[in-house]
């Protein structure tokens, strides 16, 4: 049996792809991906029409995609995440049909029941061998966790394995395994190692920033969750690196050893773990080359799937178990929901990505945000668009004070008896417009460019174009 | 007060406003670029002309690029460039 095939080419024509199918990828590779335009171009240049694309996030990289909705190629988009130079042409209504965003919970949740089923997953492989086992932890283009590939992989009707390190068979260590896989080809370069993995991001200098960390771990620490067996998720921003120093500081000062560290695993997460404040990282896409490399050596550092990560669809998920996160937000409102799909001009920017799942499995989320940034304040009566429903945000942290959802009684109490600066969602509003002005509110178009899709499947909001 | 030669105050950073300033015959004229338009367009444009008439500012053209500055900053920069553009 040989699995290798020529070229990608080749690999489209072997699986059988027609016009009004779907196709999937992962975004490991992230903002340093040549995957999905190689392959994209491939598909337009067969004249294959009407496709649409399953992809777990689209970045600025996948600018291309524009000219190929433009000709017809293609015409539904369904993800977790666009960034702003993407958004800025799906927010102006350039695709016929809404694009659907889902969780990254409730992408393999529904690619698992059959509700948006693939014909074609192409999956970005910084090492496979010649069956099609596969692993991002090795090569050239290493890229650490495959996480989000998982149930593209087991789920697909055809799955085609893209490597720039084609190693003889059996490779070691492999996380997809080739009893998936249909097809491998070997390509000269999948993506540009700069734009796969950023470097390590500095924690916040930003006094703003600083505060509203400090204010953060004080509120982790009076929660009560803050003990022997504590498990923890939190971003790549300076802000909530920041919290984690000064969780780093706690932990270590009061001998807490915390089970595990969750999420998309940055270098500081790993700092943590070799400090001995976690026993485990559980990590479903690596930030940092720090983390891609104790993914790689360290045992305790464990890859898991999306599926795993996040989704309803299991008998439990690794976010059911977690205490807290830690979450960013455009904007909020006083109902507690949260925005971080849109900009405060409505364009597309952003997604749930795990926001909205880890919030409903988290026993604390909280989010973290100062009062306005660059004169616009992040608490609204009503946010744009729901990304996350208020019911599953306990706590705003801001400098201005801290908001805690009036569905946390106990834990308003908690924080108020250690002192911490607390204030109504409400009072807020109006301390921070004190300072801001009272912002007009925006105008929507009339067309639907996008519908949010809750983590268990449920539409949340719509997205509305933006015109000028 | 009688704008006599070409100034300017402030910088593109985020959350601050970069003014010019410049001599012209007849009306002041203002014009306005900002990151948050739509959302203080007006109160932004209502802050620079107030700030244009205290300083009794018959003729001049203005132009303001706003990087979401508070009303405090634009109004700040505004006098500035003002006071630099007065001469001597």
């Amino acid at each position: 049996m040989n699995k290798t095939v020529k070229s990608i080419r080749e690999a489209i024509e072997l699986s059988g792809l027609k016009s009004g199918m779907t196709v999937s990828f992962h975004h490991h590779l992230r903002n340093g991906d040549y995957v999905l335009n190689m392959v994209m171009d491939e598909i337009s240049a067969l004249g294959i029409r009407d496709i649409n694309v399953n992809a777990s996030s689209l970045f600025d990289v996948h600018m291309p995609l524009i000219e190929h909705i433009k000709s017809g190629t293609v015409t539904e988009i369904a993800t977790d995440y666009i960034s702003s130079g993407l958004g800025k042409h799906f927010s102006k209504g350039i695709m016929e049909k809404p694009i659907e965003f889902r969780t990254h919970g409730g992408r393999p949740t529904d690619i698992a029941l059959g509700r948006t089923p693939i014909d074609v997953a192409f999956i970005a492989a910084p090492t496979a061998d010649t069956m099609g086992n596969c692993s991002g932890k090795y090569g050239k283009s290493a890229c650490g966790s495959l996480g989000y590939a998982f149930a593209d992989a087991m789920y697909a009707k055809k799955v085609v394995v893209i490597t720039d390190n084609l190693v003889s068979y059996p490779m070691q260590d492999w996380s997809i395994s080739e009893n998936f896989v249909d097809y491998v080809v070997s390509v000269d370069s999948i993506g540009d190692p700069k734009g796969i993995v950023s470097g390590t991001t500095k924690i916040t200098r930003d006094p703003v920033g600083l505060v509203m960390a400090s204010h953060a771990a004080k509120v982790i620490e009076a929660s009560g969750l803050l003990k022997d067996g504590f498990s923890f998720q939190t971003g790549a921003g300076g802000a909530s690196l920041a919290v984690a120093k000064f969780l780093k500081d706690i932990m270590l000062r009061e001998k807490i050893e915390g089970s595990f560290g969750l999420g998309g695993i940055t270098g500081y997460m790993v700092d943590m773990l070799q400090a001995g404040c976690f026993r485990n990282l559980l990590d479903v896409q690596c930030f940092d080359l720090s983390a891609v490399e104790s993914l790689r050596n360290d045992p305790r550092h464990m890859e898991i799937s999306s599926l795993q990560y996040a989704s309803v669809l299991g008998r439990s998920a690794a976010v059911d178990s977690l205490d807290v996160v830690i979450l960013g937000a455009t904007e909020i409102d006083t109902d507690f929901n949260v925005n971080v799909h849109t900009d405060s001009n409505g364009y597309i920017m952003g997604g749930s990505g795990g926001h909205s799942d880890t919030a409903a499995g988290a026993k604390l989320s909280m989010i973290i945000a100062p009062m306005f940034r660059a004169r616009l304040p992040i608490v609204t009566d009503r946010v744009n668009c729901i990304s996350t429903p208020g019911k599953d945000i306990d706590v705003l942290v801001t400098q201005g004070g801290i908001a805690v959802n009036p569905r946390r009684e106990e834990l308003r109490k908690k924080l108020s008896e250690a002192g911490l600066p607390i204030i109504d969602i409400h009072d807020l509003k109006e301390k921070t417009e004190k300072i801001t002005g009272t912002p007009t509110k925006l105008v929507k178009g009339d067309k639907v460019v996008a519908n949010i899709i809750g983590r268990e499947g449920d539409l949340l909001d719509r997205i509305y174009n933006v015109t000028d | 007060m009688e704008i006599l030669k070409c100034a300017s105050a402030g910088t593109l950073e985020s959350s601050d406003a970069y003014v010019e300033i410049e001599p012209a015959s007849g009306e002041v004229s203002v014009s306005l670029e900002s990151v948050v338009e739509k959302q203080f367009g007006d109160k932004i444009k209502a802050a620079i002309n107030d700030v244009l008439c205290e300083y009794n500012v018959k003729s001049a053209s203005v132009r303001v690029i706003d990087r979401g500055a508070l009303e405090c900053v634009i109004r700040a920069r505004v006098e500035t460039a003002i006071l630099r553009a007065k001469g001597k």
